[in-house]
């Protein structure tokens, strides 16, 4: 979980993104804050990308949110520049990425950035292995070295013994989990994941996400992760992104947006989510209260759910809660039960 | 008839109409300053025009200036056309000396193996042999082979030269517009009409006088089908290969390529299906092979000649189509998507 503030690994600033004819000479009319139906009407253009600023930390994973036609998909094309924006700042580790040449984009997806695709984009006509080291194949590096690499990752994705299988001869879970070793073979600090589980059966979602959990806690790499599904994005984010229609509705700490949402368009869409089992103590919590409580102390990173099962669901109850040995604060029930109750109906 | 002549002297053209033929005689209508009726008046056509005024040329002179002009240009133009096309002479003229000096008992056996080899089926492997022997039988083994080694070097050769057209016409919209109309035509033109200009330009001995023919038009499969094969081959997979800093050419080596195969190999198909079916018209330009038997069959109203060589050519057409099936469903199977 998030320590001390971590280094900023990509910052987008002032993106705007817009199909159609002339994009460019459209452009003032966005500055000037047109609307993307007004500007569809108007001038026939599609405002996919208004006026983005986010900011992705190393070593985290930032998701990316929205419904489809959000602009999730075409925002994070934009990290890799499979899609040239009309207008706006993308900086890597400092370095604007729009400034780049052909040759310089090139290294930058060899080496610094991997994806994995919706759709898994396997080479069909390529073993599961060769599809594996299509990285360091790129890279024209030393293929005994690659393969070694490219063997364990398949490994530690629970593919060993598939190598010299085809790609259709394995079921969609499996192909997604090639398409991972893929982007770990590639050794990349960035991994751009664009809907990567969305086209998976639920509980193949849910253990593919469990994966990606086990794998980041080792790995640290820096994840933009694109999902319309709330779950998934509360389950995964570090730093949550919340896209509709272009712009960026509310963006930070998951918690903090599930507690305090900033638009009806938010409270709505948390609005169906499982409150006990996404919420974590340290987020309900006093802070730094040092009030008399009725039982012992508990981690700070647990879910409500998990707390309200400790109390036996007793409301009369208060804890200490810790974490990493120090007491950080307390917490009664009845903050967990209040907390349950949608933001909707807690300030109607 | 006086149909347009009013026009002309109205305009005050009269003089220079007649400047060409000073002496022009003068019609019977004309001197007799008949008047036609309006809805007797003919389309002003190249001719009728010439009738009113002299200086209009008839169409027969558009057709000849045609003649002449490529007449003029012949000249310079083989002097390009013949180094570069002279290769291709040399294609076909060692390997129809080649195939018909190996005798039978090698060629047949070789021609089995091969046939074994990309289609890894014992029945069309089967079936090829049957045929040879049929062929060898009804001693038209020769003929065959002529074909047969025609029609090879005339699909490498397209194949060679398709392949990479194709590939500009995919990666290039613009060369795809120019292209295009260019295979429209190839396809649709009669084969006899561009086989004038070739026989002007070449000696009609020259091997690739027929070979240029038999190109020409069984070349604009293999074209079509590379650009649609390479078009076709899904996006996920093209963004999949720039996502990884794939350079352009490992892309089209490693990606594109190999998933447009079986589109290309289908083109390859249909070109060797094309230059079969030009080789008899190719034998009026001294193609050899079993085209000059159907034709001996047409001149000299021998039924029984031009039909069993007719036959020959439809057994041939159907090995190759076979062998090249087949070998096109192998690649598909390995490649399953």
């Amino acid at each position: 979980m998030k320590t001390t503030s971590p280094n900023v690994k990509i910052s987008i600033r002032k993106l705007f993104k817009v199909f159609g004819e002339d994009p460019v000479n459209i452009l003032p009319l966005l500055y000037d804050g047109i609307d993307k139906a007004e500007l569809q009407k108007s001038s026939g253009h599609v405002l996919a990308l208004n006026n983005i600023n986010i900011d992705i930390f190393d070593g985290l994973i930032t998701v990316i949110m929205g419904l489809s036609g959000s602009g999730k998909s075409t925002l994070v094309r934009h990290m890799n520049r499979l899609i040239e924006p009309t207008s706006g700042k993308i900086l890597m580790d400092g370095n604007d990425i729009m400034d780049y040449g052909d040759y310089e984009l090139r290294q930058l997806r060899q080496n610094r950035m991997s994806m994995v695709f919706q759709k898994f984009a396997l080479m069909p006509h390529q073993t599961v292995l060769e599809n594996t080291l299509m990285a360091p194949i790129v890279r024209g590096e030393n293929l005994e070295k690659a393969t070694e690499n490219g063997l364990r990752w398949l490994k530690r994705v629970d593919l060993e013994g598939s190598e010299q299988a085809y790609p259709h001869q394995l079921s969609g879970g499996m192909q997604q989990r090639v398409g991972l070793a893929r982007a770990l073979t590639s050794n990349a600090e960035i991994m751009l994941m664009d809907e990567a589980f969305s086209a998976l059966d639920p509980l193949i979602r849910t253990s593919m996400q469990d994966l990606l959990l086990q794998l980041q806690q080792d790995l640290h790499k820096t994840i933009i992760h694109i999902t319309h599904d709330l779950d998934e994005a509360l389950k995964l984010a570090d730093h949550l992104v919340i896209l509709k229609d272009g712009f960026v509705v509310q963006q930070g700490e998951p918690q903090h947006i599930l507690l305090k949402p900033s638009d009806p368009y938010i409270e709505e869409f948390v609005s169906d989510i499982n409150r006990a089992r996404v919420l974590k103590i340290r987020s309900v919590m006093e802070e730094g209260s040092r009030r008399k409580v009725s039982h012992g102390s508990i981690n700070a990173n647990i879910s409500l759910e998990t707390l309200i099962a400790i109390a036996e669901g007793d409301t009369s109850r208060s804890y200490e809660v810790e974490d990493g040995g120090n007491t950080i604060g307390t917490i009664s029930m009845q903050e967990v039960f209040q907390a349950l109750v949608r933001y909707d109906i807690q300030h109607k | 008839m006086l149909s347009y002549e009013n026009i002309f002297d109205s305009l005050g053209l009269r003089e220079w109409c007649d400047e060409s033929q000073a002496n022009s005689l003068m019609s019977l209508s004309q001197l007799r300053g008949d008047k036609i009726e309006w809805w007797e008046l003919p389309f002003p056509s190249l001719d009728n025009l010439h009738k009113a005024c002299s200086a209009i040329p008839q169409t027969r002179d558009l057709t000849a200036s045609l003649e002449t002009g490529f007449l003029a240009v012949r000249p310079s133009l083989r002097l390009v056309l013949d180094p570069l096309t002279q290769p291709l002479s040399w294609a076909l003229d060692y390997t129809l000396l080649f195939f018909t000096t190996m005798p039978w008992w090698a060629l047949v056996p070789l021609i089995l193996l091969i046939t074994q080899f990309v289609t890894k089926s014992s029945r069309i492997t089967f079936l090829v042999a049957i045929c040879f022997v049929f062929f060898l039988f009804i001693d038209h083994y020769t003929y065959a082979i002529q074909t047969l080694s025609i029609i090879f070097v005339c699909t490498v050769l397209c194949t060679l030269i398709g392949i990479p057209i194709g590939i500009l016409m995919s990666k290039n919209d613009s060369a795809q517009r120019m292209i295009t109309p260019v295979l429209d035509m190839l396809q649709t033109l009669p084969t006899f009409v561009y086989l004038i200009p070739l026989i002007f330009l070449f000696k009609i001995t020259e091997p690739k006088l027929y070979g240029l023919a038999i190109m020409f038009y069984s070349i604009v499969p293999v074209i079509r089908l590379t650009n649609l094969g390479i078009r076709l081959v899904d996006k996920n997979l093209i963004e999949a290969a720039d996502a990884y800093g794939m350079t352009a050419r490992q892309r089209l080596v490693n990606v594109e390529i190999p998933l447009a195969l079986p589109n290309i190999m289908a083109g390859v198909n249909q070109t060797i299906m094309m230059s079969l079916a030009m080789v008899v018209i190719a034998s009026l330009v001294s193609a050899p092979g079993l085209g000059t038997l159907v034709l001996d069959g047409i001149n000299n109203l021998r039924l029984g000649v031009g039909f069993v060589a007719g036959f020959g050519i439809v057994v041939l057409a159907v090995i190759l189509d076979r062998i090249s099936k087949t070998a096109l469903a192998r690649i598909d199977e390995s490649r399953k998507i």
